[in-house]
């Protein structure tokens, strides 16, 4: 027997996805629909030993008369409209309890498909601490939907809810209203069921006068940011030691069983070293994607997107970019995914587009190693330390950077209509521990799932290129020299040159592409110093600053700021916008730049 | 008399909106505005401002607080 398929739908912010993760649990499905960046996500809720239900948690809305790709699937879906996705039994439409004058005009909306369903009156708890009454029974009749009280977040908030459709699963469509005017209709619902006290929420009241304060809530915003990422860097690091020496155990413990040859060579140097290499960052992306998940859960963000809508559109892009670029500190590929929820296709590109210059954490092995070989330790105005101050700078240039570029490209596309915010600020929530978790679950299988595909075909490709061919008997020098990397190296001198950059560092530039990061290993290989060895960085600090000028060691850092060397975030890029042109306006656009500065300061300095 | 609009608003005013002006034919902006409750004798109060030239502007209608820019309050007609 196939299972009831349930669909859930229902206004952002009306708990809906809380909902949907109280009745699947950790047994979800996240996809996309065909096609479209629209998530899909199904589950499902085990009745008894043997009967099933699938859930879907269709993207929210807040209304079908829309333009937006979300909505618009919400709505094909109900409809059965979508390819391959079989049409609901029925649907639960999901409300907030405190929240009916703008939730129910979409249950009006809802009703008007004319399929089967069944209203859950969410957070009525909350609802009932604020002192809203609502007459259940004269809703239901009102509406000639059965009304039923659920809460969410509460371990057995569901169970009336189940318990109906258990005992009659909704089967024929709603009675239709007379009138389409929803919203003298809601009026009228709102007059005939339910008894407001007082208009507002007295908590967000408070809240949002501290948080939205001007002066105070921009400070408050930036000290949570600054103690966000000190936590993510510190509170990382000791995982990060251990998934480092847990992959490098590893790598030994295939070393010594598999016989020596190219196979052993190609596991433990290819697939263990670069696959390894891009997972020790899992940690500090999973801490920064739990903390976005807190703030997120507890309404903050969206405040934050109001704070600094003014700021970002000055620079032509939205409050609402602010999310993905925060997320592209850690790695731009879970900030690229992120851009999802920003709706205008425009502003979405261009934060798409200067998301890899923010700072990632692989660029710091990087940056680690030429601070330390090129800036003097020593503090300055007896208070910072100058190569805190260099990493800061390095922070501060990605950022202004990506102001820059966002700002040029809202001159180039001058003219186009105006652009809207429309932001629901939802009422401060305490985040609860189950959704903060699955989120955070969902998110790091997503991020492992895209990485991983893509990084396991680009290490393989440039282990490939940097091995073979293997240099012949009697070669004199390191065997990478001979290789095709190494040969690739040597002929692309010639355009790093008025760089500054030597030979050895064009061909680790090669292998440096699957991760920047990995452009360190690549030095160490370069300079034949054994992979074997504990700390390769510390084996490197001595020949990297002997053997280069200082303008060199700065012009490979400003390089660093901006150059694409990353093709695992190209190939997001592709895959999130589903156009070879973007791919190449950001590969073009970030090597030029890269170019042009580490040009200048290499011919400033040397 | 001349027209009123929500941009005009000061700060703890309470209104009540009269229309959302359409700039076109399918003026998506206008119709998501309605949609969301910006309709003909909704009352509407200012709650706050952003932090820089009074944008974007923060209203509440109903139980609902929606961010918008000042470009978009411009076209909510008040009363």
């Amino acid at each position: 027997m196939t299972p009831l398929r349930v669909a859930l739908v229902g206004n952002p912010n009306s708990g809906k996805t809380a909902l949907f993760n109280l009745l699947t649990g950790s047994r979800q499905k996240v996809a996309n629909y065909p096609g479209v960046t629209v998530e899909k996500k199904s589950g499902m809720f085990r009745v008894d030993q043997d009967k099933k239900w699938e859930i879907l948690d269709l993207p929210g809305a807040y209304s079908f008369d829309t333009d937006s790709l979300d909505e618009l699937i919400t709505k094909d879906v109900c409809l059965g409209n979508v390819a391959g996705e079989r049409e609901p039994d029925f649907i639960v439409c999901v409300v907030d309890a405190t929240n009916l004058r703008l939730h129910l005009r979409f249950v009006l909306e809802v009703k008007a498909l004319g399929i089967p369903m069944v209203l859950a009156l969410n957070m009525s708890d909350a609802a009932k601490a604020r002192g809203i009454k609502i007459d259940v029974a004269r809703l239901s009749d009102k509406l000639g939907v059965k009304v039923i009280e659920t809460i969410a977040v509460r371990k057995n908030g569901a169970d009336d809810l189940i318990a109906e459709i258990k005992q009659n699963p909704p089967q024929t469509a709603a009675k239709m209203m007379d009138s389409t005017d929803y919203h003298a209709e809601v009026r009228q619902i709102i007059v005939d069921c339910v008894v407001m006290p007082s208009r507002t929420s007295r908590t967000d009241d408070v809240l949002d006068r501290i948080f939205l304060h001007p002066v105070a809530g921009l400070l408050i915003l930036a000290v949570t940011m600054f103690l966000m990422f000190q936590a993510v860097f510190s509170w990382a690091a000791p995982f990060m030691d251990m998934i480092d020496s847990g992959i490098s155990g590893f790598g030994s413990v295939v070393e010594s069983t598999l016989p020596d040859g190219p196979l052993r060579a190609l596991i433990v140097e290819g697939l263990i070293g670069g696959v390894g290499s891009v997972v020790i960052f899992l940690p500090q992306i999973l801490l920064l994607f739990l903390f976005i998940l807190i703030l997120e859960e507890s309404g903050y963000l969206p405040r934050a997107a109001f704070l600094l809508d003014r700021f970002m559109v000055g620079a032509g892009l939205s409050g609402r970019s602010f999310i993905p670029l925060l997320s592209s500190f850690a790695c731009a590929i879970p900030g690229i995914i992120a851009t999802r929820t920003i709706q205008d296709p425009r502003d979405r590109i261009t934060t798409i587009l200067v998301a890899p210059l923010m700072t990632c954490s692989a660029r710091l092995p990087v940056y680690a190693l030429l601070i330390a070989a090129f800036i003097p330790d020593q503090t300055v105005w007896s208070l910072f330390n100058l190569q805190g101050i260099t990493l800061f700078a390095l922070y501060a240039a990605g950022i202004i950077s990506a102001l820059i570029v966002s700002f040029v490209m809202k001159r180039v596309r001058r003219g186009l209509h105006t652009q809207s915010l429309l932001l629901e600020l939802p009422s401060y929530r305490l985040p609860s521990a189950r959704d903060v978790l699955i989120g955070l679950w969902e998110r790091g299988r997503l991020f492992i799932a895209r990485v991983g595909t893509i990084i396991l075909s680009i290490t393989v490709v440039l282990w490939v290129l940097s091995t073979y061919p293997t240099p012949p008997e009697g070669w004199v020098g390191v065997p990478i020299d001979y290789s095709i990397a190494g040969r690739i190296g040597h002929a692309i001198e010639w355009i790093f040159q008025p760089l500054g950059f030597n030979w050895q560092i064009c061909v680790a530039l090669i292998p440096g592409l699957a991760a920047r990061e990995v452009a360190v290993s690549a030095l160490g290989t370069v300079y034949a110093i054994s992979a074997a060895v504990e700390d390769p960085t510390a084996q490197l600090l001595p020949i990297v600053s002997a053997d280069w000028s200082f303008a060199t060691g700065m012009s490979l850092l400003v390089w660093y700021i901006f150059a694409p060397q990353c093709l695992a975030t190209l190939a997001v890029i592709k895959k999130e916008t589903q156009s070879w042109r973007v791919v190449l306006i950001a590969t073009t656009y970030l090597f030029g730049l890269a170019y042009l500065a580490s040009l200048l300061v290499y011919q400033i300095f040397a | 008399m001349t027209n009123k609009y929500l941009s005009g608003m000061k700060l703890g005013q309470l209104a009540v909106i009269k229309n959302v002006i359409q700039h076109s034919e399918d003026d998506s902006i206008a119709r998501r505005l309605r949609n969301l409750g910006f309709v003909e004798g909704e009352e509407i109060t200012l709650v706050s401002y952003g932090p820089l030239g009074r944008d974007p502007l923060l209203v509440q209608i109903g139980f609902t607080r929606f961010a918008l820019r000042y470009s978009e309050a411009n076209r909510v007609e008040i009363r």
